[in-house]
């Protein structure tokens, strides 16, 4: 009797598993439709027509995680893509996951070049930098790579370089997204009954987070005030921050709370599938970060601007194997392909979204929409200031790679702070001011 | 009476193992490492498409393909050599001491707190002295805090030592943003109190310091008294009172000892290796080191070869994930944690062994016989331990 009675609880086990697993399944089959962007005529940095890479040319990657991290995945992939355009062999990249922020990252750094000889090293972590300023001085016929960081400007070595990309360009135009939803969301509704708060899931309070939301608040500003002269004024912004650049849990939180703050539109600065994953269960539009999410999130999901490294890697490998200079910070942009947004959610976006987006993209190529214009937003009341503000806009990313705005624009409202430096560089820890 | 319950007889039953030879037991654990490596290369051809004389070839060039390799291969060793022999001393006193995490870490972060503030104002070399006992001081206190309270109110050391951890973790991630108010959480690395360089390289420190510290440890668990009394207290903490051992003063002392051996480590990690510090600094170890002690039987060179054979996993996978051109972590980590699933997998088959149904020879003795054999054996053993005590305490 026992006996019967576990066979029968062992084949309900099966079954239950069986049938959820198929269920999951389900889930995943609904598709949403994908609008492409129209491809954009990209300007190479280089030449390319005459690039000829040796078999024995070999790059080194190292990477803070693996493909299970979006962030190391978006890295990962450009290596390959690179590598593939430039007809290079697979056995040509080795890529290392894994090595942690510490003296690892100088020994793998030093096996790649000991053992397999490589050409260039490149890192994708802001902590390996030290790590690889050490190893670079030790090899100088080596370039080394570093994404994200900031010293390659201060340590002035010929083969230790940063870089970065102006994702400010991709936050605006993804912005412009979110505001045209917001205006579709608002426009059949009494006056009252109107709701333009966005929310924000951010990382950390500091200029490459600042500079990433304050250019989407601006994208969206941009559109309203497109479809209706002086609409964006009513634009309202609330940020939290989560002190991680990736947790599940707290940037899933994070959204859950700014959802039942009344926001009706959320975007995030993080590496989690937390945030889009919160929205879809709630049904709030979101526009994502570093990849599509539509696969998951097919009902919210609106767009994603990501860095894609590839022209980044290329021209680094294009130059090394010519044996050619090239200078101490990278900074890639919309003009060659470094910034972009993913496919749009067809069965989500707004009306006249991919016309608003191409026009924007157009007009910030050619230099007549500046991104941080400052006849756009006030901070504290007053027209932003400052050495970088030059013809009528600060200068993001003009002497550093690295994103440096992190000015408050009015409008948006920091529900906490994680850490930030008074103006000597003291730290300040804020309260919240959350109601 | 096995005539009458035969019908309600199980599938099988456990049958503990007396006296189980050396030479069996070694077979078993032997065979289960072969049998791992065998399952691996099995993995690894299914999932990767890579042939299983190729893996092992990768493994082994892994860990041992270059003479920097074998260099990095040592040093890591030292270093996991390091964090078992911190929780060795407890765990055979029976004391669930899981916190070398936080204990390394605690030392670690007192060492850098030096490094940080003293850094260029005084002598270098004394710095590095100043640094190495706080480090000491400061594992040493984060061991001892659990120790204090088992001893006083009988907590549970397992969950205290556990919650330590995670309160070192955000003591340093504090720390560290207090350090650096950007916010990006990476401590910029220290140009002072780093300790020298031997032939060029920072690896022997690590070695130099393991190796003493091993045979100090084998040493002081085999030969001295306090090893003695932390056998006792293992073994029974009645006998142990009974014939007149502190209980409370071996368990605070006990995990002084651990607690110094893990700033020892700490103090490594900082002014010796990495001349910065993350809450990932430790890097799980305090947590494998469990595995490396428990594995040798608590002997101290015996985890020599334990933490050999951790690091040699762990840089044979991560060489064949490279070479594999596999991007994610999750590989190799499954690949470990199946080999010490085994390993670990095979003592029970060491204390048990099973026993079918109608199996042609029954167990000869009844378990109740059995473990009335193994109850005497153990008094005798309680016995004995009493009268080497009496002889050591006249």
């Amino acid at each position: 009797m026992k006996k019967l009675l576990t066979i029968i609880m062992a084949l309900a086990l099966v079954a239950a598993v069986a049938v959820g697993m198929v269920a999951c399944g389900n889930n995943d089959i609904k598709d949403a439709e994908e609008v492409e962007l129209p491809a954009l005529t990209l300007t190479p940095d280089m030449d390319y027509s005459n690039v000829n890479i040796a078999g024995s040319f070999k790059i080194g990657m190292i990477c803070l995680h693996g493909t299970e991290s979006t962030y190391d995945l978006n890295f990962i992939n450009a290596a390959k893509a690179a590598v593939k355009e430039l007809g290079m062999a697979d056995g040509q990249l080795i890529i290392k996951t894994g090595v942690p922020e510490g003296e690892k990252c100088y020994e793998v750094a030093t096996d790649l070049i000991r053992k397999d000889g490589c050409n260039v090293i490149f890192a994708d972590s802001f902590g390996h930098e030290d790590y690889m300023l050490r190893a670079a001085r030790e090899n100088p016929t080596v370039q080394f790579c570093h994404a994200t960081g900031y010293k390659a400007a201060i340590e002035n070595l010929a083969n230790y370089h940063n870089a970065f990309a102006s994702i400010y360009e991709g936050r605006f135009l993804a912005g412009i997204a979110a505001g045209l939803k917001l205006y579709e969301i608002n426009k059949d509704k009494a006056a009252d009954k109107q709701n333009y708060k966005m929310g924000y899931v951010g990382a950390w309070t500091y200029a490459e987070v600042i500079s990433g939301y304050s250019s989407f608040f601006l994208g969206a500003k941009y559109a309203l005030n497109q479809k209706e002269a002086g609409l964006g004024n009513k634009l309202t912004m609330d940020v939290k921050f989560t002190g991680s650049w990736f947790d599940i849990t707290a940037e899933k939180n994070a959204a859950n709370a700014l959802i039942s703050r009344g926001c009706a539109l959320i975007s995030q600065h993080a590496d989690s599938m937390g945030a889009p994953s919160a929205c879809e269960a709630a049904g709030v539009p979101n526009v994502s970060y570093n990849g599509s999410t539509i696969v998951s999130c097919p009902n919210t999901f609106l767009v994603s601007s990501r860095i894609n490294w590839t022209p980044y890697v290329k021209y680094i490998i294009a130059k090394t194997s010519k044996g050619e200079a090239f200078g101490t910070d990278y900074t890639g942009t919309l003009k060659n392909g470094s910034v972009a947004l993913t496919a749009l959610n067809g069965d989500a976006i707004a009306e006249g979204t991919v016309d608003a987006i191409v026009d924007a993209r157009t007009k910030i190529i050619n230099g007549s929409l500046k991104v941080f214009d400052v006849t756009t937003f006030t901070v504290g009341g007053n027209r932003l200031t400052g050495e970088l503000v030059q013809n009528g806009a600060y200068q993001e990313s003009s002497t550093a790679s690295a994103p440096s705005f992190d000015a408050q624009i009015d409008g948006i409202k920091l529900l906490n702070k994680v850490f930030e430096a008074d103006k000597d560089g003291n730290p300040v820890l804020l309260p919240g001011d959350e109601d | 009476m096995t005539e009458q319950k035969k019908t309600r007889e199980p599938l099988f039953h456990l049958v503990k193992r007396i006296n189980v030879p050396a030479w069996q037991a070694w077979a078993i654990r032997g065979g289960a490492i072969v049998g791992g490596f065998l399952l691996i290369g099995i993995l690894i051809y299914a999932f990767l498409g890579i042939f299983p004389t190729d893996a092992y070839r990768y493994m082994f060039e892994g860990a041992f393909g270059s003479q920097y390799r074998v260099m990095v291969l040592l040093r890591d060793l030292a270093i996991l050599l390091l964090f078992a022999l911190a929780v060795t001393p407890a765990f055979k006193m029976k004391f669930w001491n899981i916190g070398a995490e936080g204990q390394v870490l605690m030392g670690a972060y007192c060492c850098m707190v030096c490094l940080y503030y003293l850094g260029g104002k005084i002598n270098n070399v004394v710095l590095i002295f100043i640094a190495l006992a706080c480090a000491i001081l400061g594992g040493a206190i984060w061991a001892v805090i659990p120790a204090l309270f088992k001893a006083k109110w009988n907590t549970n050391e397992t969950l205290f030592t556990l919650m330590m951890n995670y309160v070192s973790v955000r003591i340093i991630e504090y720390t560290i943003k207090v350090w650096v108010p950007g916010g990006t959480g990476v401590l910029p690395t220290m140009h002072y109190g780093n300790l020298p360089t031997i032939a060029g390289e920072n690896f022997w420190f690590s070695i130099i310091v393991a190796l003493v510290l091993t045979a100090v440890m084998y040493t002081y668990l085999r030969f001295s008294k306090h090893g003695y009394e932390i056998t006792v207290v293992g073994e029974s903490e009645n006998t142990a009172r009974y014939i007149g051992i502190n209980v409370k003063k071996v368990i605070i002392r006990t995990l002084i000892l651990s607690g110094i051996i893990c700033g020892v480590t700490g103090f490594l990690l900082v002014s010796g290796i990495n001349h910065s510090l993350t809450s990932e600094s430790a890097g799980g170890r305090g947590f494998t080191a469990i595995l490396v002690s428990w594995l040798a039987k608590f002997n101290p060179v015996g985890m020599i070869f334990t933490s050999l054979l951790v690091v040699f996993l762990s840089a044979g996978t991560d060489e064949i994930m490279t070479k594999g051109g596999i991007t994610t972590s999750f590989f190799s980590q499954v690949v470990t944690g199946l080999m010490f699933l085994l390993i670990i997998g095979c003592e029970f088959f060491i204390n048990y062994k099973i026993v079918f149904r109608h199996h042609a020879e029954a167990p000869k003795t009844p378990i109740g016989t059995g473990s009335t054999t193994a109850e005497t054996a153990l008094t005798a053993s309680e016995d004995a331990s009493a009268d080497a005590a009496k002889e050591e305490n006249v």
